[in-house]
């Protein structure tokens, strides 16, 4: 099997591939394979659990707040919402993507790709389908929107009364989902699965 | 290694795609315009214009980090009285507060990274611009780091929406976003940007140039 470093360039002529192991570049240190056993398998079983999860995060409030009587609680989207009502728009469309849109798509995407795999089907559209995968997975962040919620919570705790949603630990669940189903993922096994089905 | 031409795709006269990282021998295809037959996408040698569209989108994210942190990220109005919040404000109240954990969170996120990972990608494009040869291993490894890192410093942009979804409570407690938000999402989006066009292929390129001489 040959491969061609993607941050160096640098051709291996052979390598051995064996399961739990990972290849890595000789010149750079760059992961070339992270190979798991079933590992296709692995990650549609986490990505079905992190969309689970994602319904339970709309389901909730995140955080409740409370002042002088009043209380108001927030939902996933809302926040996008407020900057696009407030004229923000640039921002509201930017959280909205990054926080409910991307970690959505990606998930659905990772489904759509490995649930027809899993019997032998090949899916719709696979490269399309990957391309997108692929490219919309930095735009996914869902583990960074849970430190912004913290972040959030520490500073209103300094002058009002502030309560953790269920929806937190959907968030929280889903994040966890979504990083293990890529930690599986394998793009040299998930091709070579497509070029055997064609 | 010297005096050995190390042997990469590219010396090879193999294209690898970006993609789906099949490797294509380049007489079958056509340098220009060519496609991946696997999944269809375009490839190139080494990434389109690398080097200048990473200083352009470096240049553009260095004059947007001035206003993200002249200009307020958000205001409180709490009681008829505002007060207004810029990234380095917000960070020193979380200093007082005594929340360091947190503080400390995002001082790197809203202040470090951005400036840290402008300053590695400027280096990274230098050293390929003049060639040099130094401590190839180390540099593959910044970048490495820089591109996992870039995007954690949109916890702040997050935490503002929060805050200004919770916190709406007409007269007694509002806050509301600031410019300053919008300007520093774009210091994050640029380089985001500006580290995938970056191809860390040619640091090495140079380093077999040099051994080729
Ligand atoms: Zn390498």
């Amino acid at each position: 099997m040959r491969l061609a470093c993607p941050e160096c360039d640098l051709l291996h002529e052979s390598m051995e591939i064996t399961y739990g192991h990972s290849g890595y570049c000789q010149r750079c240190g760059a992961v070339l394979f992270r190979n798991h056993k079933n590992s296709l398998d692995k990650t549609l079983a986490f990505a079905i659990t992190g969309l689970v999860f994602f319904l339970l995060a709309n389901i909730f409030p995140i955080l409740v707040f409370k002042m002088n009587g009043n209380t108001e609680a927030n939902q996933l989207a809302d926040g996008a919402l407020e900057f696009l009502n407030s004229g923000y728009w640039p921002l509201g469309i930017l959280v909205l993507f990054a926080s409910v849109i991307a970690p959505l798509l990606v998930l659905c995407l990772l489904v759509s790709i490995l649930l027809p795999l899993k019997y032998n089907r090949l899916p719709v559209i696979p490269e399309l389908q990957i391309r997108t995968l692929l490219s919309l997975r930095p735009w996914a962040m869902a583990e960074i929107f849970v430190i912004g919620i913290m972040v959030a919570f520490v500073k209103l705790g300094d002058f009002a009364e502030v309560g953790i949603g269920g929806s937190l630990i959907s968030i929280i669940c889903m994040v966890l989902a979504m990083v293990l189903a890529f930690v599986f993922l394998d793009r040299r096994t998930l091709w070579q699965r497509l070029d055997q089905l064609k | 290694m010297r005096g050995l031409l190390p042997i990469t795709a590219k010396n090879s006269g193999i294209l690898a795609c970006e993609t789906c990282h099949k490797l294509i021998v380049c007489d079958t295809v056509s340098e220009k315009g060519a496609t991946c037959p696997r999944c269809k996408r375009a490839i190139h040698v080494r990434k389109k214009d690398s080097l200048n569209r990473t200083w352009a989108l470096l240049v553009a994210a260095l004059v947007l980090y001035i206003p993200a942190n002249l200009f307020p990220i958000m205001t409180l109005i709490s009681f008829g009285r505002e007060s207004r919040e810029t990234i380095l404000s917000g960070i020193y109240q979380l200093f007082l507060s005594d929340q360091w954990v947190i503080a400390i969170v995002v001082l790197l996120a809203s202040v470090f990274v951005p400036i840290f990972k402008i300053a590695a990608l400027a280096f990274l494009v230098i050293s390929v611009q003049m060639g040099l040869t130094w401590r190839p291993v180390f540099r593959a490894r910044l970048y490495r780091f820089v591109e996992w890192i870039g995007r954690w410093s949109m916890i702040d942009i997050f935490m503002i929406s929060v805050l200004i979804a919770l916190v709406k409570l007409k007269a007694l407690a509002t806050i509301e976003a600031g410019p300053g938000a919008l300007a520093f999402a774009a210091v994050v989006i640029l380089t985001m940007y500006a580290s995938k066009t970056f191809d860390p292929r040619l640091m090495w390129d140079r380093l077999e140039g040099e051994i080729d001489e």
